[in-house]
Parts: C-alpha cells; structure tokens; sequence
C-alpha cells in the first residue's frame, strides 16, 4: 500500500483535525418545502444536500408492472457543488450509479408491502460535495421518507470508512481523504437490526482488514441514527407543539 | 412550470381580486344605489404592485466565487458563481465572458426530472442572456485581463429548488446578490515573454476584487390578468393570466433603463396595454433594485458574530 498519503498525523489526528473513529458535524432539518410531501435538508460536514419525496401516487403506465411499489430516485449534483465546476448536473455515470444504489438501499427500508401499484418519487440535489455524497444523500432521503410519513422498517443509514497506512480504520471520510489514494467503503444499514441493506468498496483490502472497517461503518452509522432520530423528534415536537403532542413525546 | 389545477370559479375569484370594480348596495330610504369599488385586493392580500416577501442570503456555498439563496415566498433560488481564465472573443477583445446554466431541479416538481425541465431552463437562460448582452447593462470590459489574450469566465448557475411562480424575477434577483457576492483573485500579469503573459493569481482568499453590479439589471415580469396588469404572480395567478411581459431594467445614474424585453404566455395585448406593462415594469424594476442593494448591504454588515445562526435552511 505504497504510494498514498498517510492519512493520519504522527498525534493521531486527521487532516482535518478529527479523530480517526469521529464524524463530521452533521445538522439536519425535515420539511424544509412545502410542495414535495416530504423534504430534508442534510449537512454532513462541508458535504450539503436536499432531498423530496413526491408520492406515493399512482404509477406511472409505462412504468407500472404488476402489483409492486416503483420506487423511483433520481441523483443530482449542482454545477457549482464540486471544486471543479461540473458540466451537467445529473446524467453521468457517477450519478446513474448512485441512482441505483439509492433505490437499492432505500427499497430494503421501505414497507413496500403497504404500497401496491404506487410510486414513489425520490429526489436527491446535492449543494455542495466534500466526500460521502452517496451516504450524505441516502441519510437525506431517509430523513424526506420519514417527513412524507412513508412507512419505513426502521431508519436507513449509511456512513463511509476507510483505512490509514498504519491500518486504523478511519469513520466518514472526507473528499481529501478519498482522493488521496486510500480504500473506500461505503455501507448503508439498518442499524437497529444490523442489516447491511448496500456495501460497496473500492481501492483494496486485506481481507483481514475488512471486518473491522465494516464495524467501524457500523458503529458511524448506528452514531448517525441517533442523530437522525433526535433531529425526527425534534422536527415531530416542533410541528406538533400546536396539537400539544410535545407533553406526550 | 409546475402544474396549478384551477377551477373556473377560483381563476374567477383571482380575476375579480385583481380587476372587478364590485357593487356595493347602499341603501337609501328612497332608492337602492350601488356604490362601485375598484377592488385592487388579491388574494394573498397584495395590490397589483406589490412583491411577495423575500429572504435572501449570500455566500453560502463554500465551492463558488460567489453564491446567493433567494427566497421569493414560495420560489427559492441557489446561485452560484464559478470563474474561470478564457480566451476573449477576436470580435470583442476587451470583454470577459458570462455563462448561464439553469438547471430545474426535479425537487421542485416531479415533472422536472431527467430532462423535463430543459424548456424552462433555456427559457430563463434567454431571457437572462437578452438582459446581460448591452455593455451598458453589464461592464464586461471589467472582466478584462489582458485585451485580446486572457479574461475571466463568470459561469452563473442556477439551481431552481422550488417554483411557486415569478421565476424570472427572482432568478434575476438572486444572479444579481450572487455576483454582488463574487470575489475574484487578484491578478498580476508578469513576464512578458515573446508577446506572451504569465499570469500570476493570488492565492490569498482576502486579496480579491469585486465585480461591479451598478448597473446589472434585473427582470420584472409583468402579469396581464384581466384588463390589468401586476407585479410578481403567485403560480396561481400565472394560470389565469394569459400574456406577460418581462421586462428587463438595468440601472445608470438613478435612472432606470430598459436593457431588453420579451413577451411570454400565448395571448395577445394591445400596443398601449404593452407600453402601459413597460412604464410599469420600469418603475417596479427601480423600486427593486434599491430594496435589493439596501438587502446586500445589509448582509454585508451581519459578519461574525452578528451574523443571524438560522435562516432558512442552508445554516
């Protein structure tokens, strides 16, 4: 594993200043729009993305094969959210991909048992990139699923990892981090049931490696849940103080 | 544009706010007389010249020269400004260069995913080019290096996240703060070496020019409902208006100009009806200006500490 840069100083610290097992600092708030059904805003570091739901609705006829739910998503990037300023904001292979891991994730989450011959439209905008786009947005989508009051198994997370030189695992990469030549993991989970809904990985890992780089995506993406859960409680106290439902939360 | 469905009678209640002179009865012990009103009362409670309320904020996005958030009631608008070093055009060797990139975000409505939304967005892109193309409208001499050789590239994008109608205004107020909000680096231009500069580009994020914005103009669109005309249409007075003028104003010495206009929507006006949209336009277009500039300044101040922790979303 020559040729990449040491991601970790000397005292332990990250290149911005973290410890290896420590997240960005995310905020987020529910329904930040009021005509999509449901809508997030997610802040992952400097990473920023916005995400609506629309649905479920009836299907769409070309789309509609038998009785199942469509879950429809689709991934875009803002012309300026890259340092290098992006030609198009969506269809190009890294957004196509990141489309199909969305539905691939967010299908393992949604009951779509509750929804026959339905659509549900997903949309993912990101602001700003600064690493874990793909886990930022799904993070972001499941906060607008949980807005539209769609129903869902339990919270889908996900949460990126990677290994230093001297093989410390290192939580929620940043840009800098993944292109300085490291190994990437990406993980979305059902935390509460320790389901892993989507995995991918890139660069290489010893095998031995893998377990604990999978663990500490894991343990960024149970942190994550919390976080997510609390911003619902608060979003759900917020808009229900009128209905006097704060008392029973 | 996102799809309103309205009935026939809720258009009629939106045409009767902006035009109907109502009866009301008066009565007299001898005659029943109806005094006339002229309503000018729409339905959010504006008259016919009157904006909805507007939030606006600059440099949010770390990515960008320059970015500006508008929120115009229910239309909200991301801006960002991106530069780059170009070759001038051999036609126009003293002048930099805008780009503008619209993009309707499928957020707004699902009708704008893939490729849906082109139409508006090349719309918007037209109007905005028309508006900036007069070198008195926009300086591009300011976006100068070196004549013939080197300029800078402004590429303006538009991100369009939610449309609740008048998206020309407020995608023109939002490109105007966002390029109020651009810096450029400092340039140097040393080594002349055969004819040919080298370029040194400060890499101090403090040691930057602006732009100047004096007489960037913006787009007023004026919506003709009835036998009336007014500023700023709710998405729903856009489906009962069937032609608008948007008009582009740009600002010299106080005065306000005309820097372009078109007309959209498939119905006809007459000629007087059409100069009547302009005057007001004009007039709508000073008023707006200077509440916008007034609105930068004010942000300029809030720095630091006094900068407000929550507006809107983007924290």
């Amino acid at each position: 594993m020559s040729g990449r840069l040491e991601l970790l100083s000397e005292q332990g610290l990250r290149l911005d200043g973290r410890r290896p097992h420590e997240l960005r600092h995310i905020k987020c708030k529910l329904g930040v729009f009021e005509q999509p059904d449901g809508s997030a805003y997610m802040e992952q570091g400097n990473t920023k993305v916005l995400a609506a739901v629309y649905g479920p609705h009836q299907a769409k006829a070309k789309k509609a094969e038998g009785n199942e739910l469509i879950i429809n998503c689709q991934y875009s990037q803002a012309t300026f959210s890259t340092s290098e300023r992006k030609n198009r904001p969506r269809g190009d292979r890294k957004s196509q991909e990141f489309k199909m891991y969305l539905q691939q994730a967010l299908s393992a989450a949604i009951k779509s048992e509750l929804y026959p011959r339905s659509q549900i439209d997903i949309y993912v905008e990101v602001l700003q990139a600064d690493g874990a786009n793909y886990a930022v947005s799904l993070n972001a989508a499941t906060l607008a699923l949980i807005d539209a009051g769609i129903c869902l198994n339990e919270f889908v997370v996900a949460c990126t990892a990677s290994l230093s030189k001297s093989n410390i695992p290192l939580t929620d990469i940043s840009h800098v981090e993944e292109v300085s030549g490291g190994p990437k993991l990406t993980i979305a989970a059902l935390p509460t049931a320790e389901k892993i809904a989507f995995m991918e990985m890139s660069e290489r890992f010893h095998i031995d490696q893998l377990e604990t780089v999978i663990e500490t995506a894991m343990a960024g993406c149970r942190e994550i849940r919390d976080i997510l859960e609390a911003a619902v409680k608060e979003h759900l106290i917020h808009i229900g103080s009128a209905a006097d439902w704060a008392r029973v939360c | 544009m996102a799809y309103v469905a309205l009935s026939e009678a809720e258009k009629t209640f939106i045409l009767h706010g902006v035009e109907v002179i109502s009866s009301v009865p008066l009565f007299n012990s001898l005659f029943k007389v109806s005094l006339f009103l002229q309503e000018d009362f729409r339905c959010d409670g504006r008259s016919r010249r009157d904006y909805r309320p507007m939030e606006l904020e600059t440099g949010l996005v770390s990515n960008a020269s320059g970015s500006a958030r508008l929120r115009l009631a229910n239309t909200d608008i991301l801006v960002g400004v991106k530069t780059e070093i170009d070759v001038p055009n051999p036609l126009t060797p003293e002048f930099g260069k805008i780009e503008f990139f619209v993009d309707c975000s499928a957020n707004a409505t699902p009708e704008f995913e893939g490729r849906g939304g082109s139409d508006l967005a090349q719309e918007l892109i037209l109007s905005l080019q028309n508006a900036y193309e007069s070198p008195l409208a926009f300086d591009y001499r300011t976006l100068c290096l070196i004549p013939g050789q080197q300029c800078w590239k402004l590429y303006i994008d538009i991100l369009i996240l939610e449309c609740g109608g008048n998206l020309h205004d407020a995608v023109s107020l939002a490109a105007k703060a966002a390029l109020y909000n651009t810096k450029l680096p400092r340039v140097t231009a040393t080594l002349l070496d055969a004819g040919i500069t080298d370029l040194i580009i400060s890499d101090n994020p403090y040691d930057c020019t602006r732009i100047g914005t004096d007489a960037v103009p913006l787009l007023v669109t004026v919506c003709k409902i009835g036998d009336y005309c007014l500023v700023d249409p709710t998405a729903e007075e856009e489906v009962c208006s069937t032609v608008s003028m948007v008009v582009s104003v740009s600002m010299r010495n106080e005065t306000p100009f005309l820097s372009g206009t078109h007309m959209t929507g498939g119905g006809s006006m007459h000629r007087d009806t059409m100069l009547n949209c302009i005057q007001l336009g004009l007039s709508m277009g000073e008023q707006l200006n200077k509440l916008l500039v007034k609105m930068l300044k004010a942000e300029e101040t809030r720095v630091g500490p006094k900068r407000p922790k929550t507006v809107g979303f983007l924290k």
